[in-house]
């Protein structure tokens, strides 16, 4: 193909060159994430919607919305009442393996085969520390009654909705953790170095990206709000 | 996905070392029937298989209208000698059994929304055209573009699956509403039929979604030189934009489906609450069935526009091609298909102006409703103007692109009447509204893909399709559907969705009419199954495609070989040099895109000092 060298924004549109500047699996990557966006509106709005039509956090009423500080207060080994403790560490690793998959990133821009796998392993650990501390928390809830069905903190559509929401965006996590694991032992094998360049992490690393900014809005509706 | 790139960049060089020793096309000499015809990666192959797929879905979509509007013109008859094919759905009286009429209209809507509007003609057209008009090899992931199809595949085994259930398919209508849909002992259908059909409509999505960011890529990035967005066919704007519409609503269905599935099968209630079903009290709590109806139309809304607009960008292309003049108004046809796909996204409750909703917000999507007649009008007047003075070519595809228009003005007009809420008050849920919506959207985009299907036909097969049997085809296509549906419309106090209307005195003057409604739409399926056996007989047998470009078309695909392999070019891309609808220019009939501008001509949209006539002095003078 010809690769004319085209400077003027205005060319960019005219055809035989992709006019973003990136591959057809980047931008197919950034739509898939607009989509999913979607998706995850979908729900979150749903929670919205169920949850403006019950009554607001009240001790009196019975079945009004839960306090996240009554729900979320334990930690693991540690007996006590810390609200939203355990979770903050929960975010915090996930936004750390965020950090952690740009170095990722930036080592296959520069060819680094060791730096790729260095950094790419510590992802993974986030990845898997985020999904492990989210069993725990899902399984110490429903000891404590908090099921699809029932909810002893107050309205039932919280925990319903918990459930669903968080447990559709652990499916994301570890769908990243899965792919990027993929991509570990490509990357170990040198598949990417004999292909010449590192973009697979790259548009992982988009993917990546995105389910730590979709994990603040969920994190937001449920523990914050 | 390191596989797909892997394929893409084996095509690629393989491409290549055929372009170097060029004129062979022998791309595919190397495949197996397997990896060439089932597990194809290339675009054409993939169309067809939509194509086809499509097509069984619509002969059992339209079997199962007949055997409805057998029960509504005939609701007396006996029909026993069914009895072998639908055993116990036929009462012992000979009626088709209430609970099957519902599975019945279900199912109809389900698979012609679906399976043949949405997949058989975006999925067809979309995979065949765009990489042919755009200039480009193949799509830009052949590997996602094949999943697309099986995921459309393993969807439709499901959905057919479905009907084997004892208990029978889904037959809470196409829209699943709960909580009718979302409780299993609500109907028979919903035993089971419901989470088939969900599970059926989740693999759908994946497919709409793999194929769409295809589609999406392969416009933006594999373009050929010269290919600028304005210069682009009208069919690739409408499918690019189509696949926009598709990839932002689509995965709103896909969560109030997981959220539906949650309800029917886990015991939650996000669409349940305060239920008393066969004389006991729910324990559901706290959801809200109007949550559903706003999700659902959330995708449902957009998705009438993906039906509709890959039907309108054909139909642009065929008129303009067969009536030899070029597209007229051709930035304002971009706009507005542009306005439409932005608008479709804000309208969605005018679907639900009977649900209870604050008559202030219904007034605001009246509003949005009745703007998106604006872009719509646009649309018809230039097609119309386009038709002005051409030399027309009346042959199949020209007619169906006309008979497209007249449907589209026919059914447009009444839903300047439903979009208002206070006259969609009395009108909802009428045969108003199913004539409506079956004008305008439901015939119209049948109408549309025929135009694609004989107009592009020769270019998928090498062979044309028979004309004669083409032309009785569209008479009595376009007859039997304004017979079906203009009558309906005086049905407008008869409720959608009843088997029989014999309980009500009232509804008794209608019976003669529902009778006429059922002949004609007996005759409008055997004229369908007619097309069906020319369409088939003549992949095999039809009247060779003996030249290169048999109707005079500016656009790429005819500069493709007759009979064109994987890779579609034999040597290099053309490189296009002007936009697709150059007829009867400067005395010219047609001037490909792939020739270049001459010294003094100017460009589609260009104003210079030069007058037309000036230009047409000097290319006399220069013979």
């Amino acid at each position: 193909m010809e690769t004319t060298v085209q400077t003027n924004a205005k060319e960019l549109w005219s055809g035989g060159d992709s006019p973003f500047k990136v591959s057809y699996g980047k931008i197919m990557m950034w739509y898939f994430l607009i989509s999913d966006t979607f998706s995850f509106a979908g729900l979150l709005i749903s929670y919205g919607a169920i949850r403006l039509s019950q009554p607001a956090h009240n001790p009196e009423i019975a079945n009004s919305w839960p306090d996240p500080n009554e729900v979320f207060a334990a930690v693991p080994f540690v007996h006590g009442h810390y609200p939203l403790v355990f979770v903050t560490f929960m975010t915090f690793t996930l936004i750390l393996s965020s950090v952690t998959m740009v170095r990722a990133v930036q080592e296959g821009h520069n060819m680094n085969r060791s730096g790729v796998l260095f950094w790419l392993s510590l992802t993974i650990l986030g990845g898997l520390t985020f999904v492990g501390s989210q069993a725990f928390e899902w399984s110490h809830l429903i000891h404590e009654g908090m099921t699809l069905k029932g909810n002893p903190f107050g309205a039932a559509g919280f925990g319903q909705l918990f459930f669903l929401i968080t447990g559709f965006h652990g499916f994301h996590v570890s769908i990243g953790v899965l792919l990027n694991s993929w991509a570990f032992l490509m990357t170990f094998f040198g598949a990417f170095h004999r292909r010449g360049h590192y973009e697979m992490i790259e548009k992982l690393g988009l993917y990546w990206h995105f389910v730590d900014l979709v994990w603040v809005f969920v994190f937001l509706a449920f523990y914050l709000l | 996905m390191s596989q797909e790139t892997t394929i893409r960049e084996n095509l690629e060089t393989h491409i290549d070392e055929h372009a170097h020793d060029h004129g062979h096309d022998h791309h595919d000499h190397h495949q197996s029937f397997i990896s060439k015809y089932i597990f194809s990666t290339d675009h054409k192959v993939i169309a067809k298989q939509f194509l086809i797929t499509g097509i069984i879905w619509a002969i059992v979509g339209g079997g199962l209208s007949v055997l409805f509007r057998i029960q509504l013109g005939y609701p007396d008859a006996d029909l026993n000698w069914m009895r072998p094919f639908l055993g116990k759905w036929i009462t012992p009286e000979g009626h088709i059994a209430p609970e099957f009429y519902n599975a019945l209209i279900t199912m109809h809507g389900t698979i012609l929304v679906f399976f043949v509007l949405t997949a058989g003609l975006s999925g067809t057209f979309s995979n065949y055209l765009i990489p042919l008009m755009v200039g480009a090899r193949d799509m830009a992931s052949g590997f996602i573009n094949m999943l697309s199809y099986w995921f459309f595949f393993l969807s439709s085994v499901v959905m057919a699956a479905s009907f084997f259930l004892a208990t029978g398919p889904a037959s809470g209508g196409w829209t699943a509403y709960p909580p009718l849909n979302a409780l299993p002992q609500a109907a028979t259908g919903s035993v089971l039929g419901v989470d088939y059909w969900l599970l059926s409509i989740v693999l759908f999505i994946v497919s709409v979604l793999l194929g769409g960011l295809n589609y999406i890529t392969t416009v933006i990035n594999l373009r050929t030189r010269g290919m600028k967005m304005f210069r682009l066919p009208l069919p690739i704007w409408a499918f690019f934009l189509t696949a926009v519409i598709g990839l932002l609503s689509f995965p709103v269905l896909l969560s109030a489906g997981v959220l539906m599935l949650f309800d029917r099968n886990l015991g939650t209630s996000f669409y349940l609450d305060q239920i008393y079903i066969g004389g006991e009290a729910l324990a559901n709590a706290g959801g809200s069935p109007i949550l559903y109806q706003h999700l659902f139309w959330f995708l449902g809304h957009p998705e009438v526009y993906i039906i509709i607009l890959p039907a309108m960008g054909i139909v642009s292309e065929v008129l303009s091609v067969h009536s030899r003049k070029p597209i007229f108004g051709y930035t304002a046809m971009v706009y507005s298909l542009l306005a439409i796909t932005v608008l479709s996204f804000i309208v969605w409750a005018h679907h639900m102006f009977v649900t209870g909703m604050n008559p202030f917000i219904g007034s605001i999507f009246v509003i949005f409703t009745l703007i998106i007649a604006v872009p719509s009008a646009v649309k018809v007047f230039n097609w119309l103007t386009t038709l002005w003075r051409g030399n027309i070519k009346l042959n199949p595809a020209m007619l169906f692109a006309i008979g497209f228009v007249s449907l589209f003005i026919s059914g447009g007009v009444t839903g300047i009447f439903l979009g208002n809420s206070s006259i969609d008050v009395e009108l909802h849920d009428t045969y108003f509204v199913v004539a409506h919506f079956h004008l305008v959207m439901g015939v119209a985009a049948f109408f549309g893909m025929f135009a694609g299907v004989y107009h592009w036909f020769p270019k998928m097969f090498g062979r044309h399709l028979n004309s004669t049997l083409g032309y009785i085809h569209f008479w009595g296509t376009i007859i039997c559907a304004y017979l079906i549906f203009y009558p309906m419309h005086f049905e407008y106090m008869l409720p959608r969705r009843y088997p029989t209307h014999a309980g009500f005195d009232t509804f008794g003057m209608f019976a003669q009419l529902n009778e006429f409604i059922t002949i004609a739409a007996i005759a409008s399926f055997a004229f369908q199954l007619m097309f069906v056996f020319n369409f088939f007989y003549s992949i095999w047998y039809g009247r060779k495609l003996r030249v290169q470009n048999p109707y005079h078309a500016n656009t790429l695909e005819w500069t493709t070989p007759i009979r064109p392999g994987h890779g579609n070019w034999d040597g290099e891309i053309p490189t296009v040099y002007r936009w697709a609808y150059d007829y009867s220019k400067h005395g010219r009939d047609f001037i490909p895109q792939t020739e270049p501008l001459s010294a003094y001509e100017l460009e589609h949209g260009e104003h210079g000092d030069e007058s037309d006539s000036d230009i047409i002095q000097h290319e006399k003078h220069n013979g």
